[in-house]
């Protein structure tokens, strides 16, 4: 029992990340109706920027977890106002093969400056360690980064619907035309909504650098797993790809420890069952108008 | 509902094309146009030019092999075969449909006399099948499947530099003497773990030990947590963990592994395969005192120094065991046709069958003619202490040598009928 308490919470933890990045595309992709599939070399420059804050300007942890997300998030309005909006009113695909292709460029130019190979990032001091949780121990930082994941996520929702800016862009999400007629330009929640997406892809990168491998493949493997989490969660639903994140999260750590062979393919066993049951999503609402 | 159906359609349909175009990768082999000349040798160099393995093996591959012809046309100057020495390379992105059309193209169409590196099992094997076919030389320094020198060997394929056997001989075997005779063992479920797994539990058992639990990891993998909290939970304890994984996933293991502090918790670390480059990017703390098996290291003594001085010259870094081996290989197969006198395949194997040899990065060495495994002493190697590491890519204290004879495997029990 003990043993699958804590993989449950080890799955939390690993979920952390899904939740973070899941968040963001479902965002990116209720506003813009735009697959991201950038979304992980994003992830992956968080982690680089950290790395860069560090080596070059040494700028410890804390404040790259600060100034990263500010500055991919500029950098993805800067993307999306350049690229992306000219393609909105074309077939998605044409976004989704941009992005696609946007994602190969910053891999690229990554793997041209720092190689394959993956870069050292120590864990910041403080950190270090353990806690004790009553029925285990666990590395301090994965708690942190748990609860930090958590703290964000219900930051976003009471934005997003406590808020004035938080309704007009759930309404314009959920019913552009309407939205429209009241007099609300929603044009002009684009370009922030689709930075603020970005934002959480880098700090999901900055969490992930002192954990992880900090190499240019590490957005690439996620990201399908991530496409996998948001339509578990419900396409556009802020609520569903958060809880789907650590669904997931969870369902990989348990598989990993008793059908390791099929740990990889449980998450995708998952999204057919979805898809199959509930096509909208486990929190998705089934009445939505999207894109 | 019927929007949002149709939208969920299409966010499926797109992740579905997503994977296949990440799967497509780049476009095809490319291969110098060039023409069979009998006063000319080629050696081609398959390798991992852009991916994973790129910095272990990869362009500095080539570089090797070069730097080879260069001192040997040096060496030999007018007395040299030929003047003409070429160095072709290709880059297989670890695909074994790839690294066998380019050893097509190479053999028959560029007219290469002899293959060298592929790293990545499969791709391996996939050249050695070529070689065999078109009787023409092979020698393998980048995969580690002792399938080249088992089941699968043939007369024109030589395995250089290390294999799963020398790996899990070497830290199997010494770790679980040294007392830690209990073992977790994790390895990425692909063909490279499942031998490795295989190879180390031959050797913990030999050696008296015992596997407590051997867990396949998902490949590529970024999250360990489950099995480094599985491991002090095992009953019995295990005393060491054996990670068998390789680049990127082993970062993860070793960082994760730091992350719950197994190691005060009484479980060490072991390192399956592990290269310079890996360390580079590990960082000498997090793995301080971790054993591991190498075929050679850049400082293992002046020798070694000296050519790993001329080789940081050349390429701005220092060599893995994979780039000392390419060179020593190319160096052993042009000397064979200088003393041959031709660049006939088969008669620079039967000058090679047997023959015993010594230099820089193979010690004791021979081309074994059972089974065409080229032996030499392996070192059983230990990760730095911080304070010990006195210049770049200064990472390895030798614990032990391992002979020639000992460090590979018996060809009585390598399966191989060479025909």
């Amino acid at each position: 029992m003990d043993a699958l308490l804590q993989q449950l919470f080890n799955g939390l933890v690993s979920g952390s990340f899904y939740a973070l990045l899941a968040l963001g595309l479902s965002v990116i992709f209720g506003m813009l109706g735009v697959v991201n599939f950038a979304h992980g070399a994003f992830y992956m420059l968080g982690a680089f920027g950290a790395l860069v804050l560090l080596d070059s300007f040494g700028l410890n942890w804390w404040l790259a977890l600060l100034l990263v997300p500010i500055g991919l998030g500029l950098a993805g309005m800067v993307v999306e106002r350049l690229f992306v909006h000219r393609l909105v009113a074309l077939d998605p695909l044409y976004n989704f093969l941009l992005t696609f292709g946007i994602a190969l460029i910053l891999q690229d130019l990554i793997r041209l400056k720092y190689g394959v190979a993956s870069q050292p990032y120590d864990r910041p001091d403080v950190l270090g360690g353990s806690v004790n949780l009553g029925l285990f121990s666990y590395p301090k930082y994965q708690v942190f980064v748990l609860i930090f994941s958590i703290v964000i996520s219900v930051l976003v929702w009471l934005v997003l619907n406590r808020t004035r800016v938080g309704m007009i862009v759930r309404a314009s999400t959920e019913r552009a035309e309407l939205t429209k007629s009241f007099g609300i330009d929603v044009r002009r929640w684009i370009t922030p909504v689709f930075g603020f997406g970005i934002a959480l892809a880098g700090l999901a990168g900055v969490l992930a650098a002192p954990m992880r491998a900090v190499n240019s493949g590490m957005g690439g493997d996620l990201i399908i797993v991530i496409f996998a989490v948001v339509v578990i969660g419900g396409l556009g639903s802020v609520f569903g790809s958060v809880a789907a994140g650590y669904i997931v999260g969870m369902l990989s750590a348990v598989g990993n420890l008793y059908v390791p062979a099929l740990s990889q393919s449980l998450v995708f066993i998952l999204m057919a069952l979805v898809l199959l049951l509930r096509p909208a999503g486990l929190f998705g609402r089934e009445e939505g108008v999207l894109a | 509902m019927a929007t949002r159906l149709k939208t969920a359609g299409a966010l499926t349909a797109t992740l579905t094309m997503g994977a296949v175009l990440a799967a497509c990768g780049g476009g095809g082999p490319q291969g110098a146009e060039g023409e069979i000349s009998d006063d000319a040798i080629k050696l081609g160099v398959i390798t991992d030019l852009s991916d994973i393995y790129s910095e272990l093996a990869g362009p500095n591959a080539v570089e090797a092999v070069k730097m080879a012809v260069d001192d040997f046309k040096k060496k030999h100057g007018d007395d040299a075969v030929t003047d003409t020495i070429e160095v072709d390379s290709v880059d297989h992105q670890n695909k074994p449909e790839i690294a066998n059309s380019s050893a097509r193209e190479m053999y028959d169409r560029d007219g290469v006399d002899a293959i060298f590196d592929v790293p990545t099992s499969s791709a391996a094997l996939a050249v050695a099948t070529v070689a065999k076919e078109n009787k023409k030389l092979y020698f393998n320094i980048g995969a580690a499947t002792t399938e080249l020198t088992g089941a699968q060997c043939n007369a024109y394929t030589y395995h250089y530099a290390y294999d799963t056997y020398m790996l899990a001989n070497g830290t199997g075997t010494a770790v679980t003497e040294q007392g830690s005779d209990r073992w977790y063992v994790i390895y990425p479920d692909y063909a490279f773990g499942q031998d490795m797994n295989k190879s180390f539990t031959e050797a913990i058992e030999g050696a008296g030990g015992k596997v407590i639990a051997a867990d396949p990891t998902p490949f590529p993998n970024d999250d360990f947590a489950t099995f480094m909290t599985k491991a002090p939970n095992l009953k019995p304890k295990p005393d060491v963990i054996g990670t068998m994984q390789a680049g990127g996933d082993l970062v993860n293991v070793v960082k994760q592994y730091n992350e719950f502090d197994l190691r005060k918790k009484g479980v060490d670390l072991a390192v399956g395969l592990m290269f310079d480059t890996d360390i580079a990017a590990i960082g000498v703390e997090p793995l301080s005192g971790t054993l591991y098996t190498t075929a050679w290291f850049w400082n293992m003594d002046e020798q070694s120094r000296e050519w790993a001085d001329r080789f940081l010259e050349r390429t701005k870094t220092r060599p893995t065991f994979d780039h000392a081996a390419n060179y020593s290989a190319a160096t052993q197969y042009l000397e064979a046709i200088q003393r041959a006198g031709s660049d006939d395949a088969d008669a620079v194997r039967k000058e090679l069958d047997g023959r015993e040899f010594e230099d820089f990065f193979a010690r004791n060495a021979k081309f074994r003619a059972e089974d065409h495994r080229v032996v030499h002493d392996a070192y059983l190697a230990k990760v730095k202490e911080k304070d010990d590491v006195e210049e770049d890519f200064d990472f390895t204290e030798l614990v032990d040598t391992i002979p020639a004879e000992d460090a590979f495997r018996d060809p009585a029990d390598s399966g191989c009928e060479m025909g």
